[in-house]
């Protein structure tokens, strides 16, 4: 096996580039982020490992906008990031300028996706160590989506997904409790999918949302704060209701 | 015959341009936008080879708006300033592109201003500027008649002044205008100086 995974350009006996597949490992191990999309609001969550006391919390944003209607979150390696995001970005202002209209969301999912690609394909060059979650409104449709993207350089849509450190349990809870959301709604599902796997509190979650009108809002610590009260009050709620039909019989 | 020109306020740019679009000796269009909003506090007149002048417009709206996304923060007037005279000297000595620019931008920190950009690369800070044969006139008027910290009604009665000096004046002066102003609230259109709309197509 040794043998097969320097360059990443050889295939090995068995049909595996092992390169990508470490990639994949890389993301495996960074920070939990998840996406849910909602009927008319989209939301992405990502995990905020505790912050360094001396270190200035807003110059690491997981969080980024791409465009006025798109917007991105990843997990893996954030330097690799910053080099995907980039491309992103002047590809969208460029696909404007040559012809007049805003991206569709399958459109720069699909580039980054090709970007991602060509690195698994070259001499001499790693792949890229994150997977992708990229949310929009279609600018002519207005419908929402959510697209998640991977080192191999693969895409789809999804309803909901989560990436990053323990994305399975994230993706099982999605998975059993999902229904169409609007508004607050969604926002709290993504905020209680993040919560299985992270210690609850604002300063440990970073939370965007994004509407039609008014494109990307970052949500602040308090008011972070405020949702999960809510969601523990709510969970408290429903374990009391379970005990107290029992303490009757 | 292309006229655009512009002046400072009190809290204002306001901008103001010709509407015709001309092909030597025809007039395309009466009602051609030549000011154009290049993010939400700037606004750009330009006056020039039509072709160069939407390339080159188009092109600087694209990079500003890429710097946003880049840095979370627009760029200041005189970055942008700076950055279009520093593109057309890169073309200069290449392909120079043939275009003439008025840049009026309102920044928080340092209130309104107005670059005046010509198409050898020429870049001046100025409270009143113009290009074009209308020039002649509308600076003249406005060295007449500008002072510094202009309500805006002064400023649009100056503009208008200057309008109905060009029409009375310039042997082939256009006939329509429209000025654009830019403050606090953003940059927007405030209104067109119409002496010819496009007539209705003949009913059967």
């Amino acid at each position: 096996m040794a043998r097969y995974d320097r360059a990443i350009t050889v295939f090995s006996p068995d049909g595996h580039l092992f390169q990508v597949e470490y990639a994949l490992e890389a993301v495996r191990k960074g920070n939990a982020a998840v996406g849910v999309r909602g009927t008319d609001t989209i939301v992405l969550g990502v995990e905020k490992k505790s912050t360094a006391k001396l270190q200035d919390s807003r110059s690491v944003r997981k969080i980024v906008s791409l465009d006025q209607h798109i917007a991105l979150a990843c997990a893996g390696l954030k330097a690799d990031a910053r080099v995907l995001i980039n491309r992103a970005r002047i590809e969208c202002q460029s696909h404007r300028l040559t012809v007049e209209d805003p991206v569709t969301v399958e459109y720069i999912t699909r580039y980054i996706a090709g970007l991602q690609q060509k690195y698994t394909q070259s001499g001499g060059v790693r792949p890229f160590g994150l997977s992708t979650l990229i949310i929009g409104f279609d600018p002519y449709t207005g419908a929402p989506s959510l697209y998640q993207t991977d080192p191999s350089g693969t895409f789809s849509a999804w309803k909901a997904n989560a990436t990053g450190r323990n994305s399975n349990s994230i993706r099982e809870f999605l998975e059993k409790n999902y229904k169409d959301t609007s508004g607050q709604e969604t926002v709290k599902l993504a905020i209680r999918a993040l919560l299985e796997v992270v210690e609850s509190g604002g300063k440990n979650i970073e939370i965007a949302v994004m509407t039609r009108e008014h494109g990307l809002r970052q949500l602040e610590e308090a008011e972070i704060d405020a949702i999960v009260a809510e969601i523990e009050a709510e969970k408290a709620a429903a374990e009391a209701a379970k005990k107290a039909p029992l303490k009757e019989t | 015959m292309e006229c655009v020109f512009g002046l400072v306020g009190d809290g204002f740019a306001v901008l103001a341009a010709d509407t015709s679009a001309v092909n030597s000796i025809l007039v395309h269009k009466s009602n051609e936008d030549k000011i154009m909003v290049l993010d939400s506090h700037k606004l750009v007149a330009a006056s020039g080879e039509p072709g160069d002048r939407v390339q080159f417009t188009e092109y600087i709206q694209k990079n500003v708006a890429l710097y946003q996304f880049r840095n979370g923060i627009p760029l200041t007037t005189p970055a942008a300033a700076n950055f279009m005279r520093s593109e057309l000297a890169t073309a200069l000595r290449k392909n120079p592109y043939s275009v003439n620019i008025l840049l009026a931008g309102y920044d928080k920190e340092t209130g309104p201003s107005l670059y005046f950009i010509d198409y050898i690369a020429t870049l001046h800070k100025v409270d009143k500027g113009a290009f074009g044969y209308g020039s002649y006139f509308s600076l003249s008027i406005m060295d007449r008649l500008y002072r510094s910290g202009m309500s805006l009604e002064e400023a649009i009665d100056l503009v208008d002044k200057c309008i109905m000096e060009i029409r009375s004046r310039l042997v082939v002066a256009p006939p329509n205008f429209v000025i654009k102003i830019v403050d606090k609230d953003g940059a927007r259109e405030y209104a067109w100086r119409e002496s010819l709309k496009d007539a209705p197509g003949a009913s059967a």
